[in-house]
């Protein structure tokens, strides 16, 4: 099912049992659109509010100003609650307090039992999302003996067998490594182009960013910066101000253009750079 | 001079049963005093398990761990000088947080020392203005604070100790890039102010490209290479093969070369990107006034 996400107006502090603001506004007025069968990567310092938003999502948090919809669901609506975290699912970042049973295959299985799913059909759905996420040979394996990469999989596979429109993931790479974080960046992408599940990606890795359709920079609870990567990181002096990094590729590009070199400032691959570089000296 | 010296280390574990393993494999190492040593590999390559055995967490199965020239486990009544010579913090160190103010967790260490309240006092204050910990955070509860500001907090407690070699496994995993930035400064002005020898476990060749001054390379249980910063990436076509990503100018540069471009093997960082191609377009603009 194709489902649009929507914040208007969101706003979010968090409060006490009276209602009392116990924390500064986190989120502030936010607007924004996320079409469906996009891939979206979020940016933004730490404390910037961007897992804050990625909370309003699902309806872990439910705004205190504003709306968030899902698809025509308000998530302040208690009877849409279901139904909504069958549409969105959250991988977060520590595959450790993810994972709950003891065989892979059941811990796969828990969301859709919780459901309520038919069993045949769960051991159907489990099957494909294990394939999916090309993690189907370690079915019978105990989640410890599996790696930071392969568990994450894991994670995500137990999101996929529940059938939802959106998965967003809360740097669901900061704790792997180098080969942990191509695995799950090449899952990612297979899942939003040949599934057409919506990615809404929260990473502080620049070079995973730039794989994304459309970058949104958070930067003290609203968008500093939404638009193509290209775009996006051609802003160098914002992005820096905003603690942000940008490509090397396109900070050397940005540094070269200072010195009065003609370039491009929308390069953010390692193709595109090396490319224009060449031209210069053909 | 060397102060840490590995002699043929080799660590197994879970021996005699089916899970034997290898996890460090005959490991020679020579860490000179005062360096800026890198540590890079997989998952699984065996840095965690070396770095653990420097300051006596774990026992070789086989062959020495040096301090200073001397064996670290021939006297184990000496072993809790070695923990405090020999820092280490740990991956995500602020889930090690524990105590009711950022004072008094920083101060954990130095008291075990058994050092005089009023050296403690001067030394939490140093450390928190080499971290960054202003004076009235230092009165807040830890659990307060930001997971950047606890990190601080976490790897100032090691400091405080003021060992002579610091090791931090990955020290800033999951920051977003400033607050990466001015975690390895903050390690950068530990080592200026003491002089220590700095060993820095990470997965960002960036990161270490930047800070490092020597790279020690693990795989599958051994030592790949151990060499200066330049001479490890001039070998980035062998890094790729074994699976690390070597900075992305570095493979930009590669390309280049390969492309016929005359630019230097060993670029590791932007700026040497930039001087490199800027004199070599004022090169061609000569060139082309011939």
């Amino acid at each position: 099912m194709k489902i649009r996400i929507q914040a208007e107006d969101l706003s979010f502090h968090y409060t006490d049992e009276e209602d009392n603001a116990i924390s500064p506004e986190i989120l502030k007025d936010l607007s924004l659109t996320l079409e469906a069968g996009s891939f979206v990567a979020v940016l933004g310092a730490n404390g910037c509010g961007k897992s804050t938003f990625a909370k309003h999502m699902n309806g872990i948090l439910i705004p205190t100003g504003g709306k968030m919809l899902i698809g025509e669901m308000d998530t302040a609506d208690e009877r849409y609650a279901y139904d909504i975290r069958q549409h969105v699912g959250m991988v977060f970042q520590n595959p450790d307090n993810q994972i709950v049973a003891t065989i892979v295959e059941e811990d796969v299985a828990f969301g859709s039992e919780n459901l309520g799913v038919p069993p045949e059909e769960i051991r159907q759905r489990v099957d494909d999302a294990l394939k999916a996420v090309d993690m189907y040979a370690y079915r019978m394996h105990a989640p410890s003996q599996l790696s930071g990469g392969q568990k994450q999989r894991v994670a995500i596979a137990g999101i996929i067998a529940m059938r939802p429109s959106c998965i967003v993931l809360d740097e669901p790479t900061a704790m792997l490594d180098p080969k942990g974080r191509q695995e799950i960046m090449k899952t990612i992408r297979m899942l939003n182009q040949e599934y057409g599940i919506t990615i809404v990606l929260i990473t502080h890795y620049m070079e995973e960013a730039v794989q994304a359709d459309r970058v949104i920079v958070m930067g003290d609870g609203n968008v500093l910066l939404d638009d193509v990567p290209e775009e996006v990181f051609s802003h160098v002096e914002e992005m820096k101000q905003a603690g942000l990094d940008v490509p090397q590729v396109t900070e050397l590009v940005y540094e070269l253009q200072k010195s009065g070199v003609q370039l491009d400032s929308r390069i953010i691959t390692e193709e595109a750079c090396t490319k224009a570089l060449l031209e210069l000296f053909a | 001079m060397a102060v840490i010296e590995v002699k043929d280390l080799t660590y197994r574990y879970g021996i005699g049963t089916p899970f034997e393993k290898t996890a460090v494999d005959h490991v020679q190492l020579t860490i000179p005093t005062g360096a800026y040593v890198g540590i890079i590999g997989h998952t699984g390559s065996g840095k965690s398990t070396l770095i653990q055995h420097l300051n006596g967490l774990l026992q070789p199965t086989e062959g020495t761990v040096m301090l200073d020239g001397k064996d670290i486990w021939a006297d184990k009544a000496e072993m809790r000088q070695v923990r405090f010579r020999v820092g280490l913090v740990f991956q995500y160190p602020e889930y090690q947080i524990f105590e009711e103010t950022v004072f008094r967790d920083i101060a954990f260490g130095p008291k075990n020392m058994g050092l005089s309240e009023d050296e403690i006092h001067a030394r939490v204050k140093e450390i928190a203005g080499i971290v960054g910990i202003s004076d009235d955070m230092l009165e807040h509860s830890p659990f307060l604070l930001s997971g950047g500001q606890k990190r601080r907090v976490a790897i100032a407690g090691v400091m405080a100790m003021r060992p002579e070699v610091l090791i931090l496994d990955e020290p800033t995993a999951g920051l977003d890039p400033r607050g990466r930035e001015e975690i390895l400064c903050e390690i950068d002005l530990y080592r200026k102010k003491t002089g220590a020898t700095i060993l820095l476990v990470s997965h960002s060749m960036e990161d270490v490209a930047r800070h490092a001054e020597h790279i020690l390379v693990m795989n599958k249980g051994s030592v790949f290479c151990y060499d200066t910063v330049q001479r490890v990436f001039s070998r980035a076509g062998e890094l790729q093969k074994i699976g690390l990503a070597v900075p992305q100018i570095t493979r930009v540069c590669a390309a280049l070369r390969q492309n016929g471009l005359a630019i230097d093997e060993n670029i590791y960082t932007v700026e040497q990107a930039k001087e490199q191609l800027l004199k070599l377009l004022r090169q061609k603009g000569v060139n082309r006034g011939c």
